[in-house]
Protein backbone atom coordinates (compact mmCIF):
# COMPACT_ATOMS: atom_id res chain seq x y z
CA UNK A 1 0.00 0.00 0.00
CA UNK A 2 1.05 3.36 -0.39
CA UNK A 3 1.34 6.62 1.17
CA UNK A 4 -1.28 9.29 -0.42
CA UNK A 5 -0.16 13.05 -1.13
CA UNK A 6 -2.32 16.03 -1.47
CA UNK A 7 -0.15 17.84 -4.57
CA UNK A 8 -2.44 20.29 -6.00
CA UNK A 9 -5.68 21.88 -4.26
CA UNK A 10 -8.25 24.37 -5.73
CA UNK A 11 -11.30 25.74 -5.20
CA UNK A 12 -15.09 28.24 -5.88
CA UNK A 13 -16.47 29.03 -2.51
CA UNK A 14 -18.27 31.55 -1.05
CA UNK A 15 -15.59 32.79 0.76
CA UNK A 16 -12.73 32.44 -1.97
CA UNK A 17 -12.26 31.34 -5.20
CA UNK A 18 -8.63 29.89 -5.19
CA UNK A 19 -6.61 28.25 -1.94
CA UNK A 20 -4.95 31.39 -1.04
CA UNK A 21 -8.36 33.82 -0.87
CA UNK A 22 -10.17 30.64 1.15
CA UNK A 23 -6.93 30.13 3.89
CA UNK A 24 -7.61 33.95 4.30
CA UNK A 25 -10.90 33.90 5.38
CA UNK A 26 -11.32 30.95 7.55
CA UNK A 27 -8.52 31.67 9.38
CA UNK A 28 -9.90 35.57 9.70
CA UNK A 29 -13.56 33.82 10.24
CA UNK A 30 -15.19 35.93 6.82
CA UNK A 31 -18.49 34.40 6.16
CA UNK A 32 -19.57 33.99 2.67
CA UNK A 33 -23.34 33.94 3.83
CA UNK A 34 -25.12 36.95 2.62
CA UNK A 35 -28.79 38.26 1.83
CA UNK A 36 -29.91 36.68 -0.71
CA UNK A 37 -31.32 39.44 -3.52
CA UNK A 38 -34.76 40.49 -3.32
CA UNK A 39 -35.46 39.18 -6.34
CA UNK A 40 -34.13 35.75 -5.89
CA UNK A 41 -35.87 35.19 -2.54
CA UNK A 42 -39.44 35.62 -3.74
CA UNK A 43 -41.12 33.90 -1.48
CA UNK A 44 -38.81 32.30 0.60
CA UNK A 45 -39.14 31.90 4.55
CA UNK A 46 -34.96 32.15 4.72
CA UNK A 47 -32.77 34.92 3.94
CA UNK A 48 -29.51 33.83 3.77
CA UNK A 49 -27.14 31.45 1.62
CA UNK A 50 -23.44 31.18 1.02
CA UNK A 51 -23.21 32.24 -2.62
CA UNK A 52 -20.28 32.25 -4.83
CA UNK A 53 -21.37 35.86 -6.41
CA UNK A 54 -18.48 36.97 -8.39
CA UNK A 55 -17.68 33.78 -10.28
CA UNK A 56 -17.25 35.06 -13.34
CA UNK A 57 -17.41 31.74 -16.27
CA UNK A 58 -15.68 33.35 -18.62
CA UNK A 59 -12.58 33.83 -17.05
CA UNK A 60 -12.55 29.97 -16.39
CA UNK A 61 -13.94 27.78 -19.77
CA UNK A 62 -12.60 27.31 -23.36
CA UNK A 63 -14.51 27.69 -26.32
CA UNK A 64 -15.28 24.31 -26.00
CA UNK A 65 -16.86 24.52 -22.63
CA UNK A 66 -18.34 27.51 -23.15
CA UNK A 67 -21.54 25.69 -24.59
CA UNK A 68 -21.91 22.46 -22.38
CA UNK A 69 -20.65 24.20 -18.81
CA UNK A 70 -23.77 24.90 -16.84
CA UNK A 71 -22.97 26.68 -13.09
CA UNK A 72 -22.37 23.27 -11.36
CA UNK A 73 -19.61 21.89 -14.76
CA UNK A 74 -18.59 25.43 -14.31
CA UNK A 75 -17.02 25.34 -10.25
CA UNK A 76 -15.45 21.76 -11.33
CA UNK A 77 -13.71 22.99 -14.08
CA UNK A 78 -12.18 25.96 -12.59
CA UNK A 79 -11.57 24.29 -9.04
CA UNK A 80 -9.62 21.30 -11.29
CA UNK A 81 -7.86 23.95 -13.62
CA UNK A 82 -6.31 25.55 -10.11
CA UNK A 83 -5.50 22.27 -8.83
CA UNK A 84 -3.94 20.79 -12.01
CA UNK A 85 -1.77 24.13 -12.62
CA UNK A 86 -0.43 23.63 -9.06
CA UNK A 87 0.45 19.94 -8.97
CA UNK A 88 1.07 20.04 -13.05
CA UNK A 89 0.19 16.00 -12.77
CA UNK A 90 -0.81 15.67 -16.10
CA UNK A 91 3.19 16.92 -17.33
CA UNK A 92 3.99 13.56 -15.32
CA UNK A 93 1.73 10.94 -15.48
CA UNK A 94 0.21 9.85 -18.69
CA UNK A 95 -3.77 10.32 -18.82
CA UNK A 96 -4.43 6.65 -18.13
CA UNK A 97 -2.94 6.53 -15.02
CA UNK A 98 -5.00 9.38 -13.73
CA UNK A 99 -8.64 8.59 -12.11
CA UNK A 100 -11.16 11.27 -11.34
CA UNK A 101 -14.15 10.66 -8.80
CA UNK A 102 -16.56 13.87 -8.46
CA UNK A 103 -19.24 14.26 -5.59
CA UNK A 104 -22.19 15.94 -6.85
CA UNK A 105 -25.39 15.54 -5.87
CA UNK A 106 -27.82 17.83 -7.75
CA UNK A 107 -26.12 18.29 -11.04
CA UNK A 108 -26.73 20.96 -13.35
CA UNK A 109 -30.15 22.69 -11.72
CA UNK A 110 -29.84 26.02 -13.82
CA UNK A 111 -29.67 24.54 -17.34
CA UNK A 112 -32.69 22.16 -16.20
CA UNK A 113 -35.18 23.93 -14.08
CA UNK A 114 -36.18 27.37 -16.42
CA UNK A 115 -36.93 24.73 -19.29
CA UNK A 116 -38.68 22.53 -17.10
CA UNK A 117 -40.78 25.05 -15.85
CA UNK A 118 -41.49 26.78 -19.38
CA UNK A 119 -42.30 23.12 -20.44
CA UNK A 120 -44.82 22.78 -17.75
CA UNK A 121 -46.32 26.15 -18.17
CA UNK A 122 -46.38 27.15 -21.77
CA UNK A 123 -45.50 23.75 -24.14
CA UNK A 124 -43.22 23.75 -26.81
CA UNK A 125 -39.86 22.13 -26.68
CA UNK A 126 -37.20 21.92 -24.41
CA UNK A 127 -33.35 22.97 -25.23
CA UNK A 128 -31.28 20.30 -27.12
CA UNK A 129 -28.28 20.51 -24.84
CA UNK A 130 -30.57 20.52 -21.56
CA UNK A 131 -29.69 16.71 -20.48
CA UNK A 132 -25.75 17.15 -21.04
CA UNK A 133 -26.00 20.38 -19.15
CA UNK A 134 -28.32 19.21 -16.51
CA UNK A 135 -26.02 15.79 -15.88
CA UNK A 136 -24.50 15.25 -12.77
CA UNK A 137 -21.51 13.87 -14.08
CA UNK A 138 -21.16 16.57 -16.50
CA UNK A 139 -18.47 17.88 -15.10
CA UNK A 140 -16.49 14.41 -14.85
CA UNK A 141 -16.65 14.26 -18.48
CA UNK A 142 -15.41 17.96 -18.97
CA UNK A 143 -12.51 17.86 -16.58
CA UNK A 144 -11.66 14.65 -18.22
CA UNK A 145 -11.90 16.13 -21.86
CA UNK A 146 -9.80 19.49 -20.96
CA UNK A 147 -6.85 17.40 -19.11
CA UNK A 148 -6.86 14.37 -21.20
CA UNK A 149 -7.88 11.92 -18.18
CA UNK A 150 -8.18 8.66 -19.42
CA UNK A 151 -8.50 6.54 -16.38
CA UNK A 152 -11.49 5.56 -14.16
CA UNK A 153 -13.30 8.24 -13.81
CA UNK A 154 -17.19 8.70 -12.69
CA UNK A 155 -19.48 10.83 -10.18
CA UNK A 156 -20.57 9.60 -7.42
CA UNK A 157 -23.75 10.96 -5.57
CA UNK A 158 -24.81 10.87 -1.82
CA UNK A 159 -26.06 13.88 -1.29
CA UNK A 160 -24.14 16.10 1.75
CA UNK A 161 -21.02 13.27 1.84
CA UNK A 162 -20.76 12.90 -2.11
CA UNK A 163 -17.58 15.33 -1.68
CA UNK A 164 -15.68 13.35 1.04
CA UNK A 165 -16.98 9.68 -0.59
CA UNK A 166 -15.54 10.70 -3.95
CA UNK A 167 -12.04 11.63 -1.85
CA UNK A 168 -11.73 8.16 0.01
CA UNK A 169 -12.29 6.17 -3.29
CA UNK A 170 -9.91 8.38 -5.03
CA UNK A 171 -7.63 7.77 -1.86
CA UNK A 172 -7.79 4.25 -1.57
CA UNK A 173 -7.49 4.03 -5.89
CA UNK A 174 -4.40 5.40 -5.14
CA UNK A 175 -3.19 4.09 -2.02
CA UNK A 176 -3.71 0.37 -3.59
CA UNK A 177 -1.72 1.29 -6.45
CA UNK A 178 -5.07 0.78 -9.25
CA UNK A 179 -3.75 4.14 -10.21
CA UNK A 180 -1.09 6.11 -9.88
CA UNK A 181 -2.93 9.53 -9.24
CA UNK A 182 -6.32 10.87 -9.22
CA UNK A 183 -7.80 14.31 -9.08
CA UNK A 184 -11.06 13.95 -6.74
CA UNK A 185 -13.66 16.24 -4.86
CA UNK A 186 -16.62 17.86 -5.07
CA UNK A 187 -19.17 20.60 -6.59
CA UNK A 188 -22.60 21.92 -6.49
CA UNK A 189 -24.56 24.69 -7.84
CA UNK A 190 -27.96 23.87 -5.96
CA UNK A 191 -29.10 27.64 -5.12
CA UNK A 192 -31.51 27.56 -7.97
CA UNK A 193 -35.32 29.32 -6.89
CA UNK A 194 -36.89 25.89 -7.48
CA UNK A 195 -34.21 24.36 -5.33
CA UNK A 196 -34.39 26.45 -2.54
CA UNK A 197 -37.80 26.44 -2.44
CA UNK A 198 -37.76 22.59 -1.90
CA UNK A 199 -35.43 22.70 0.63
CA UNK A 200 -37.48 25.72 2.31
CA UNK A 201 -40.24 22.75 2.41
CA UNK A 202 -38.36 20.42 4.75
CA UNK A 203 -38.31 23.23 6.79
CA UNK A 204 -34.23 22.35 8.06
CA UNK A 205 -32.75 25.65 6.50
CA UNK A 206 -31.76 28.93 9.11
CA UNK A 207 -33.46 31.97 8.51
CA UNK A 208 -31.07 34.41 9.07
CA UNK A 209 -27.58 32.29 9.22
CA UNK A 210 -26.30 28.49 10.64
CA UNK A 211 -24.61 28.65 14.03
CA UNK A 212 -23.63 25.32 14.76
CA UNK A 213 -23.05 23.54 18.22
CA UNK A 214 -25.11 27.25 19.43
CA UNK A 215 -27.92 27.40 21.74
CA UNK A 216 -29.25 29.41 19.41
CA UNK A 217 -28.65 27.22 16.47
CA UNK A 218 -31.77 27.27 14.08
CA UNK A 219 -30.65 25.48 10.82
CA UNK A 220 -28.49 24.85 8.29
CA UNK A 221 -27.59 27.43 5.17
CA UNK A 222 -27.47 26.41 1.66
CA UNK A 223 -24.55 27.31 -0.57
CA UNK A 224 -22.41 26.52 -4.04
CA UNK A 225 -19.28 26.05 -5.14
CA UNK A 226 -16.29 23.35 -5.47
CA UNK A 227 -12.72 22.08 -4.34
CA UNK A 228 -10.50 19.73 -5.96
CA UNK A 229 -7.91 17.83 -5.30
CA UNK A 230 -5.29 16.42 -6.70
CA UNK A 231 -3.74 12.97 -5.26
CA UNK A 232 -0.83 10.91 -6.20
CA UNK A 233 1.99 8.15 -4.53
CA UNK A 234 3.61 9.95 -1.63
CA UNK A 235 6.93 8.82 -2.91
CA UNK A 236 6.58 9.41 -6.64
CA UNK A 237 5.53 13.35 -5.41
CA UNK A 238 8.48 13.46 -3.00
CA UNK A 239 10.84 12.09 -5.65
CA UNK A 240 10.00 14.72 -8.57
CA UNK A 241 9.86 16.96 -6.52
CA UNK A 242 6.09 18.17 -6.04
CA UNK A 243 5.00 19.96 -2.96
CA UNK A 244 3.08 17.78 -0.44
CA UNK A 245 0.07 19.87 1.18
CA UNK A 246 -1.05 16.96 2.66
CA UNK A 247 -1.47 13.35 3.09
CA UNK A 248 -4.32 11.45 3.27
CA UNK A 249 -4.42 8.58 5.65
CA UNK A 250 -7.90 7.11 6.21
CA UNK A 251 -11.22 6.58 5.05
CA UNK A 252 -14.50 5.05 6.40
CA UNK A 253 -17.79 4.86 5.11
CA UNK A 254 -21.05 3.45 6.34
CA UNK A 255 -25.18 3.50 6.29
CA UNK A 256 -27.40 4.45 9.12
CA UNK A 257 -30.22 2.37 7.22
CA UNK A 258 -32.57 3.98 9.71
CA UNK A 259 -34.53 7.34 8.46
CA UNK A 260 -34.15 9.65 5.17
CA UNK A 261 -33.79 12.94 6.89
CA UNK A 262 -33.00 12.02 10.44
CA UNK A 263 -29.25 10.56 11.65
CA UNK A 264 -28.78 8.78 14.61
CA UNK A 265 -25.11 7.98 16.33
CA UNK A 266 -24.16 4.60 15.31
CA UNK A 267 -23.70 4.95 11.60
CA UNK A 268 -21.62 8.19 11.70
CA UNK A 269 -19.95 6.87 14.90
CA UNK A 270 -19.02 3.29 12.73
CA UNK A 271 -18.00 5.76 10.00
CA UNK A 272 -15.30 7.33 12.08
CA UNK A 273 -14.35 4.32 13.50
CA UNK A 274 -14.14 2.64 10.49
CA UNK A 275 -11.62 5.76 9.14
CA UNK A 276 -8.96 5.52 12.41
CA UNK A 277 -8.51 1.67 11.25
CA UNK A 278 -8.28 2.48 8.22
CA UNK A 279 -5.43 5.21 9.12
CA UNK A 280 -4.09 2.18 11.40
CA UNK A 281 -4.12 5.16 14.55
CA UNK A 282 -6.04 5.28 17.89
CA UNK A 283 -8.97 7.69 18.39
CA UNK A 284 -6.58 9.89 21.34
CA UNK A 285 -4.37 10.69 18.13
CA UNK A 286 -6.43 13.06 16.68
CA UNK A 287 -6.25 16.09 17.38
CA UNK A 288 -8.93 18.01 15.32
CA UNK A 289 -12.29 17.25 14.16
CA UNK A 290 -14.11 19.59 11.34
CA UNK A 291 -17.42 18.31 11.92
CA UNK A 292 -20.54 17.79 9.51
CA UNK A 293 -21.47 20.67 11.96
CA UNK A 294 -24.78 21.62 9.56
CA UNK A 295 -25.97 24.15 12.43
CA UNK A 296 -29.65 22.10 12.89
CA UNK A 297 -30.62 21.14 16.16
CA UNK A 298 -30.88 17.08 15.42
CA UNK A 299 -27.46 16.94 13.52
CA UNK A 300 -25.23 18.69 16.32
CA UNK A 301 -26.96 16.54 18.68
CA UNK A 302 -26.19 13.48 16.95
CA UNK A 303 -22.91 14.29 15.50
CA UNK A 304 -21.92 14.91 18.90
CA UNK A 305 -23.40 11.60 20.57
CA UNK A 306 -21.20 9.60 17.53
CA UNK A 307 -18.24 11.81 18.58
CA UNK A 308 -18.42 10.85 22.27
CA UNK A 309 -19.11 7.28 21.13
CA UNK A 310 -16.16 7.14 19.80
CA UNK A 311 -13.43 9.86 21.48
CA UNK A 312 -15.43 9.05 24.75
CA UNK A 313 -13.57 11.45 27.71
CA UNK A 314 -11.54 12.80 25.26
CA UNK A 315 -14.39 15.13 23.88
CA UNK A 316 -14.05 17.45 27.11
CA UNK A 317 -11.26 18.78 25.30
CA UNK A 318 -10.64 17.40 21.45
CA UNK A 319 -10.68 20.84 19.30
CA UNK A 320 -13.74 20.54 17.75
CA UNK A 321 -15.07 23.37 14.63
CA UNK A 322 -17.53 23.30 12.00
CA UNK A 323 -16.64 25.13 8.91
CA UNK A 324 -20.06 25.77 7.27
CA UNK A 325 -20.81 29.18 9.09
CA UNK A 326 -17.71 30.45 6.74
CA UNK A 327 -18.36 28.64 3.01
CA UNK A 328 -22.33 27.23 4.19
CA UNK A 329 -23.55 23.79 3.26
CA UNK A 330 -22.69 23.00 -0.02
CA UNK A 331 -24.49 20.13 -0.31
CA UNK A 332 -21.79 17.20 -2.74
CA UNK A 333 -19.10 19.46 -2.35
CA UNK A 334 -19.18 20.32 1.44
CA UNK A 335 -17.06 16.90 2.39
CA UNK A 336 -14.58 18.29 0.16
CA UNK A 337 -14.42 22.28 1.32
CA UNK A 338 -13.80 20.57 4.80
CA UNK A 339 -11.18 18.41 3.56
CA UNK A 340 -9.72 21.64 2.52
CA UNK A 341 -10.07 23.37 5.61
CA UNK A 342 -8.67 20.57 7.46
CA UNK A 343 -5.69 19.77 5.63
CA UNK A 344 -4.99 23.83 5.72
CA UNK A 345 -5.38 23.85 9.41
CA UNK A 346 -2.89 20.81 10.28
CA UNK A 347 -0.54 22.73 7.79
CA UNK A 348 -1.05 25.93 9.53
CA UNK A 349 -0.89 24.41 12.80
CA UNK A 350 -3.89 26.69 13.40
CA UNK A 351 -7.32 25.50 13.88
CA UNK A 352 -10.14 27.42 12.61
CA UNK A 353 -12.50 28.46 15.01
CA UNK A 354 -16.44 27.14 14.56
CA UNK A 355 -17.91 30.31 12.54
CA UNK A 356 -20.89 31.65 14.08
CA UNK A 357 -20.39 29.95 17.14
CA UNK A 358 -20.94 32.60 20.53
CA UNK A 359 -22.95 30.16 23.20
CA UNK A 360 -21.61 26.94 22.78
CA UNK A 361 -24.53 24.57 23.66
CA UNK A 362 -23.54 22.56 26.74
CA UNK A 363 -25.47 19.58 26.51
CA UNK A 364 -23.61 18.53 23.20
CA UNK A 365 -20.49 17.95 26.06
CA UNK A 366 -17.90 19.27 23.27
CA UNK A 367 -15.75 20.84 25.61
CA UNK A 368 -13.35 21.28 23.02
CA UNK A 369 -15.60 23.11 20.59
CA UNK A 370 -13.51 26.23 18.76
CA UNK A 371 -14.75 29.76 19.86
CA UNK A 372 -11.50 31.31 18.43
CA UNK A 373 -8.91 29.92 16.02
CA UNK A 374 -6.18 27.95 18.23
CA UNK A 375 -2.75 27.18 17.65
CA UNK A 376 -1.76 23.36 17.07
CA UNK A 377 0.84 20.99 16.76
CA UNK A 378 -2.26 18.09 16.09
CA UNK A 379 -0.27 15.69 13.33
CA UNK A 380 -4.30 13.96 12.73
CA UNK A 381 -7.45 15.60 11.78
CA UNK A 382 -10.53 14.11 10.73
CA UNK A 383 -12.83 15.42 8.53
CA UNK A 384 -16.83 13.92 8.65
CA UNK A 385 -19.89 14.32 6.66
CA UNK A 386 -23.35 12.72 7.26
CA UNK A 387 -25.77 12.78 4.77
CA UNK A 388 -29.54 12.69 4.23
CA UNK A 389 -30.73 8.98 3.87
CA UNK A 390 -27.81 7.95 6.21
CA UNK A 391 -24.91 7.77 4.25
CA UNK A 392 -21.58 8.45 5.99
CA UNK A 393 -18.20 9.22 4.94
CA UNK A 394 -15.30 10.42 7.50
CA UNK A 395 -11.57 10.88 6.23
CA UNK A 396 -8.19 11.10 8.18
CA UNK A 397 -5.82 13.53 7.11
CA UNK A 398 -1.94 13.52 8.61
CA UNK A 399 0.28 16.87 8.85
CA UNK A 400 2.60 16.82 6.97
CA UNK A 401 5.57 19.22 7.86
CA UNK A 402 6.29 22.68 5.38
CA UNK A 403 9.47 21.77 4.99
CA UNK B 1 -43.10 42.05 -42.13
CA UNK B 2 -40.54 39.47 -42.84
CA UNK B 3 -36.98 39.99 -42.90
CA UNK B 4 -35.03 39.93 -45.73
CA UNK B 5 -32.48 36.96 -46.71
CA UNK B 6 -29.45 39.60 -45.59
CA UNK B 7 -31.33 40.35 -42.51
CA UNK B 8 -31.71 36.42 -41.99
CA UNK B 9 -28.49 36.08 -42.68
CA UNK B 10 -26.74 38.16 -40.67
CA UNK B 11 -28.20 36.52 -37.72
CA UNK B 12 -27.60 33.11 -38.79
CA UNK B 13 -23.61 34.51 -38.42
CA UNK B 14 -24.35 35.98 -35.75
CA UNK B 15 -26.07 32.53 -33.97
CA UNK B 16 -22.79 30.70 -35.05
CA UNK B 17 -20.19 33.18 -34.20
CA UNK B 18 -21.99 33.67 -30.34
CA UNK B 19 -22.16 29.80 -30.20
CA UNK B 20 -18.82 28.48 -31.34
CA UNK B 21 -17.06 31.60 -30.13
CA UNK B 22 -15.59 32.88 -33.50
CA UNK B 23 -15.90 36.25 -34.93
CA UNK B 24 -18.31 36.77 -36.74
CA UNK B 25 -16.63 38.60 -39.73
CA UNK B 26 -14.98 35.65 -40.79
CA UNK B 27 -18.10 33.73 -41.30
CA UNK B 28 -20.45 34.52 -45.06
CA UNK B 29 -23.62 32.54 -46.51
CA UNK B 30 -20.91 30.41 -48.35
CA UNK B 31 -19.12 28.86 -45.44
CA UNK B 32 -19.65 25.61 -45.19
CA UNK B 33 -20.93 24.40 -41.86
CA UNK B 34 -17.91 21.67 -41.51
CA UNK B 35 -15.46 24.47 -42.22
CA UNK B 36 -17.07 26.24 -39.08
CA UNK B 37 -16.85 22.86 -37.06
CA UNK B 38 -19.89 22.67 -36.52
CA UNK B 39 -20.65 19.47 -35.45
CA UNK B 40 -23.78 17.19 -34.98
CA UNK B 41 -24.59 18.59 -31.26
CA UNK B 42 -23.72 22.14 -32.61
CA UNK B 43 -26.51 21.55 -35.86
CA UNK B 44 -28.75 20.28 -33.43
CA UNK B 45 -28.29 23.61 -30.70
CA UNK B 46 -28.09 25.92 -33.93
CA UNK B 47 -31.34 25.05 -35.06
CA UNK B 48 -33.08 25.33 -31.75
CA UNK B 49 -32.35 28.56 -31.31
CA UNK B 50 -33.27 29.69 -34.89
CA UNK B 51 -36.47 27.92 -34.38
CA UNK B 52 -37.23 29.48 -31.26
CA UNK B 53 -36.02 33.13 -32.57
CA UNK B 54 -38.28 32.86 -35.77
CA UNK B 55 -40.81 30.62 -34.29
CA UNK B 56 -40.38 27.94 -36.88
CA UNK B 57 -39.96 24.04 -37.40
CA UNK B 58 -37.20 23.13 -39.95
CA UNK B 59 -37.34 19.46 -40.47
CA UNK B 60 -35.08 17.49 -38.88
CA UNK B 61 -34.02 15.51 -43.28
CA UNK B 62 -33.78 19.16 -44.06
CA UNK B 63 -30.97 19.96 -41.28
CA UNK B 64 -29.12 17.03 -42.12
CA UNK B 65 -29.11 18.27 -45.60
CA UNK B 66 -27.90 21.50 -45.30
CA UNK B 67 -24.12 22.19 -46.46
CA UNK B 68 -23.52 25.96 -46.30
CA UNK B 69 -24.67 29.14 -44.26
CA UNK B 70 -26.72 29.73 -47.07
CA UNK B 71 -28.63 26.25 -47.02
CA UNK B 72 -29.73 27.37 -43.60
CA UNK B 73 -30.57 30.50 -44.43
CA UNK B 74 -33.10 28.82 -46.99
CA UNK B 75 -33.91 26.49 -44.59
CA UNK B 76 -35.15 29.00 -42.54
CA UNK B 77 -37.15 30.84 -45.36
CA UNK B 78 -39.26 27.65 -46.54
CA UNK B 79 -40.42 26.81 -43.06
CA UNK B 80 -41.50 30.70 -42.79
CA UNK B 81 -43.07 30.23 -46.29
CA UNK B 82 -44.66 27.35 -45.21
CA UNK B 83 -45.78 28.28 -41.70
CA UNK B 84 -47.47 31.07 -43.97
CA UNK B 85 -49.00 28.91 -45.93
CA UNK B 86 -50.66 27.35 -43.10
CA UNK B 87 -52.22 30.12 -41.62
CA UNK B 88 -53.44 31.15 -44.99
CA UNK B 89 -57.40 29.77 -44.67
Amino acid sequence: MKRVAITGAGCITAIGQSVDAFRDALFAGRSGIVELAQEARGDLRFTHVAQVADFVAADWLTSNQRQLAERCAQFAIAAARQALAQSQLMQVYAGDDVALVFGCSTGGRSAEEPETAKLYTKGGRVHPLTVPRSMASAGTSLVCMEHGITGPAYTLSTACASGTHALGQAFHMVRSGMVQAAVAGGHEAPLTYGFLKAWDSLGVVSPTGCAPFDTRRDGMTLAEGAAVFTLEAMDAAVARGAKILGELVGFGMSSDAHHMTQTNAEGPAAAMRRALNDAAIIANEIGYVNAHGTGTRVNDEVEAAAMRAVFGSAMQTLPVSSTKGLHGHAIGASGAMETLATMLALHAGMLPASAGLTTPDASLQLGGLLLQNRASEATYAMTNSFAFGGLNAVLVLRRVSAA
Amino acid sequence: MDETLDDITQQCIETIAKEKSIPADGITADSTLEELMLDSLDRVTLSFDLEEKYDIEIPEAQLRAVHTVGDVVLAIREAQAKKRGAATP
